[in-house]
C-alpha cells in the first residue's frame, strides 16, 4: 500500500467514531425534524401522514405562538444590545484603571459560570413581594414604590431579562477587555500628540478597532437570548412562561408543545421557525457588520 | 515629581473605581443574599437582614442528610454526568481535532465543514428526535441518555484542531520513523504537547455539562435520574414558600462550581478571552 493511502485510512480510522456521531445525533436529527414537522406525527400516534404546511398554517393562526415570538424578539432586541453596551462601558473602565482589573473581572464573570437554575431561583427569591422580597424592602426603604416584577404581565419579561444580562455581561466584558489588550498603545498614544482628546481617541481609534469583536458578541448575544429558556423556565409561575404569558420564549413554547401536550409535530414545526429565525438574524448581522468592519 | 504624577494617574481613577466597585456590589449581592438566607431558620427567613441573628447550619443538614431529599444523589449523578462527558470529548475533540490538522485525505475539508455546521443547530431543535431516540431505544432514565449528545462537542473539535495545527511536523514524523503506532503518536506525542488546551477545554466542558438543564429535564422522568439542576428546579418547584431550603439547595448546586471557578480562574478568563477572540 502506497504511503499517502496509508495515511488515508488512518485519518478515516480515526474519524469514522466522531462522524457516525456528528450524522447521527446532530444532521439526522435535525432533518427528521424538519421532515416530521410536515406529518402529523405525534408519541401515541401509530401511523405518520404527510400533511404538508398544515403544522405551519395553524402553528401561526396560535396567538400563543406568536406572543412567544414577540416575547422573543424582545429579549434579543433589548436584551443583546443592553449586554454589549454596559459591557464595553465596563470594559473601557477596567481598562483605565492602574491596578485591580483582575479582581474585578472574577467578580463580574462569576454569574455567568454558576448554574442558571441556582442563579434563577436566587433572583425569583429577590423578585418577590413584600414583605418577603429584598429588592422591595430596600426600594421601600428609600422610599420608592414597590416593583410586582415576576408576577406583573408588563415588568416580569424585562425582570427577566434584567437576569440574563446580569449573567452575560461578565462573559462579554472579558472578550471586550481581552480585545483592548490587543490594541498597541502607541496607537492611542500617536493620536493624543497630535493633539487628540480622549474622546476623540475614543471614538476614533478605540472603537473602530473593537469593531469585530463588537460583532462577534453581537451575533453570540442574539443566538443567546434568541434561545433563552432556563431562566424562563426557572422564573415564572409554574414553568409556564406567565403570567398571562408574557414571558415565554419560543424555546419554551416548544419545549410545552412536545413534553407537556405531546404534539410532536407541531412543537417540530414551531423549532424549525425558531431555527430560521436564528439563522436570519445571523446572516443579517454579518451582512451588516461586513460594510461597517474596516481595519 | 515621578510621586507626583502617581497620585495624579491615581485620582483621575477614582470615579472609575467608584463606578466599578459599585457595579461588583450588584454582581455579588445575589449570592450574599443567598447565602445570608441558606443560614436562616423559618422564623428568620422572612426578615430582611443581611446577617442572620441566630444562623443556622439545620438547612444544610435538611437538604444534604433528609432522606425526604435527594440532594446527594442528584449531586452525583451531575458528577458522573459531568466528568463522563468531559473525558469523553477530551478524547475525541482531540483526536478528530488532530486528524484535520495533521493528515492530508480526500475529503478532510467537506468533514471539517459538516463538522463546524452542526455548532449552528440550536439545542431546542433537537431535543425532539433525541427524545424519539432515546424512547425507541428504551434509554429513557438512563446515564447514557443525558449524556450521549454530549459525548463529542464540535467546538471542542474546533477549538483542538487549532492548537493540533501549531504541533511542528517534524516531531511527528520523527516519531514515526521511530517505529511508533499512530494510534501510540496521537497519544504519547501529540496529547502532552497540547495539554494546556485540553485543560481549558476540560473545564469549560465540565461547567456546561454540570450546567445543563433542557436535556437532562427531558431525558430524566425519575428523581433518582435528576442532575443537580434539574433536582433543583424540581424541588424549588414544589418547595412553595420554603424559601431557606431553596437558597440552600442553590447554594449547594454551585459550591462545586465555585470551587472550580477559584481553583481555575486563569484559565476561564484565558479560555473566554480566546474564544471571543478566535471567532
Amino acid at each position: 500500500m502506497k504511503l499517502s493511502t496509508k495515511r488515508s485510512v488512518t485519518a478515516y480510522l480515526f474519524l469514522a467514531l466522531p462522524l457516525v456521531f456528528f450524522l447521527c445525533v446532530r444532521l439526522g436529527p435535525m432533518l427528521y425534524m424538519l421532515a416530521m414537522s410536515f406529518t402529523n406525527w405525534g408519541l401515541l400516534r401509530r401511523t405518520v401522514k404527510f400533511i404538508g404546511f398544515k403544522n405551519y398554517e395553524v402553528l401561526f393562526t396560535d396567538p400563543v405562538f406568536l406572543q412567544s415570538l414577540s416575547n422573543t424578539a424582545r429579549y434579543a432586541v433589548f436584551g443583546a444590545p443592553i449586554v454589549i453596551l454596559l459591557s464595553l462601558g465596563i470594559a473601557l473602565l477596567l481598562d483605565s484603571i492602574p491596578k485591580g482589573k483582575g479582581i474585578y473581572r472574577l467578580i463580574y464573570v462569576l454569574p455567568y459560570i454558576t448554574p442558571v437554575v441556582a442563579v434563577s431561583w436566587v433572583w425569583r427569591w429577590m423578585y418577590q413581594p413584600p414583605p418577603l422580597g429584598i429588592i422591595d424592602g430596600v426600594l421601600g426603604a428609600l422610599g420608592l414604590p414597590a416593583g410586582e416584577f415576576l408576577n406583573s404581565p408588563t415588568q416580569a419579561l424585562p425582570s427577566i431579562l434584567a437576569v440574563n444580562v446580569w449573567v452575560e455581561m461578565g462573559y462579554c466584558t472579558i472578550i471586550f477587555l481581552a480585545g483592548l489588550q490587543t490594541i498597541p498603545k502607541e496607537i492611542s498614544e500617536a493620536a493624543k500628540i497630535d493633539g487628540a482628546s480622549d474622546r476623540q481617541v475614543l471614538r476614533r481609534v478605540t472603537l473602530p478597532l473593537l469593531m469585530p469583536i463588537t460583532f462577534f458578541l453581537m451575533v453570540m448575544e442574539g443566538i443567546q437570548f434568541l434561545r433563552i429558556f432556563t431562566q424562563v423556565y426557572n422564573m415564572s409561575m409554574q414553568a409556564t412562561g406567565g403570567p398571562l404569558n408574557s414571558t415565554k420564549s419560543a424555546a419554551l413554547y416548544i419545549y410545552q408543545k412536545a413534553f407537556t401536550n405531546f404534539e410532536m409535530a407541531r412543537a417540530a414545526s414551531a423549532s424549525a421557525v425558531l431555527f430560521v429565525i436564528i439563522m436570519v438574524v445571523t446572516i443579517l448581522q454579518i451582512r451588516f457588520f461586513d460594510k461597517r468592519v474596516n481595519y | 515629581m515621578k510621586a507626583h504624577q502617581r497620585t495624579r494617574r491615581w485620582a483621575r481613577a477614582l470615579p472609575a473605581y467608584i463606578v466599578l466597585s459599585l457595579l461588583a456590589v450588584i454582581m455579588l449581592f445575589p449570592f450574599v443574599w443567598m447565602i445570608s438566607s441558606s443560614l436562616k431558620d423559618v422564623t428568620q427567613i422572612y426578615q430582611l437582614k443581611l446577617f442572620p441573628e441566630r444562623p443556622t447550619l439545620d438547612n444544610y443538614r435538611y437538604i444534604l442528610f433528609s432522606t425526604s431529599t435527594k440532594f446527594p444523589h442528584w449531586f452525583l449523578n451531575s458528577l458522573i454526568v459531568a466528568v463522563s462527558t468531559t473525558v469523553s470529548v477530551l478524547f475525541f475533540d482531540s483526536l478528530v481535532g488532530y486528524t484535520l490538522a495533521k493528515f492530508r485525505f480526500p475529503g478532510k475539508k467537506i468533514i471539517f465543514l459538516l463538522i463546524i455546521s452542526t455548532l449552528m443547530i440550536p439545542t431546542e431543535m433537537l431535543v425532539i428526535p433525541w427524545y424519539a431516540m432515546i424512547r425507541a431505544m428504551k434509554w429513557v432514565n438512563t446515564y447514557w441518555a443525558i449524556m450521549f449528545p454530549g459525548m463529542i462537542s464540535a467546538f471542542g473539535v474546533f477549538l483542538m484542531r487549532q492548537f493540533m495545527s501549531t504541533i511542528p511536523d517534524d516531531l511527528i514524523d520523527a516519531a514515526r520513523v521511530d517505529g511508533l503506532g499512530e494510534l501510540r503518536i496521537f497519544l504519547t506525542v501529540v496529547l502532552p504537547l497540547v495539554a494546556p488546551a485540553l485543560a481549558t477545554l476540560a473545564i469549560f466542558n465540565f461547567i456546561g455539562n454540570w450546567n445543563a438543564f433542557l436535556w437532562p429535564l427531558i431525558a430524566a422522568s425519575k428523581p433518582a435520574m435528576f442532575t443537580l439542576p434539574v433536582g433543583l428546579a424540581n424541588f424549588s418547584g414544589e418547595a412553595g414558600s420554603d424559601w431557606h431550603y431553596i437558597m440552600t439547595g442553590a447554594a449547594v448546586a454551585m459550591a462545586p462550581l465555585i470551587l472550580v471557578f477559584l481553583i481555575f480562574q486563569k484559565q476561564i478568563v484565558k479560555g473566554i478571552a480566546m474564544t471571543g477572540l478566535k471567532g
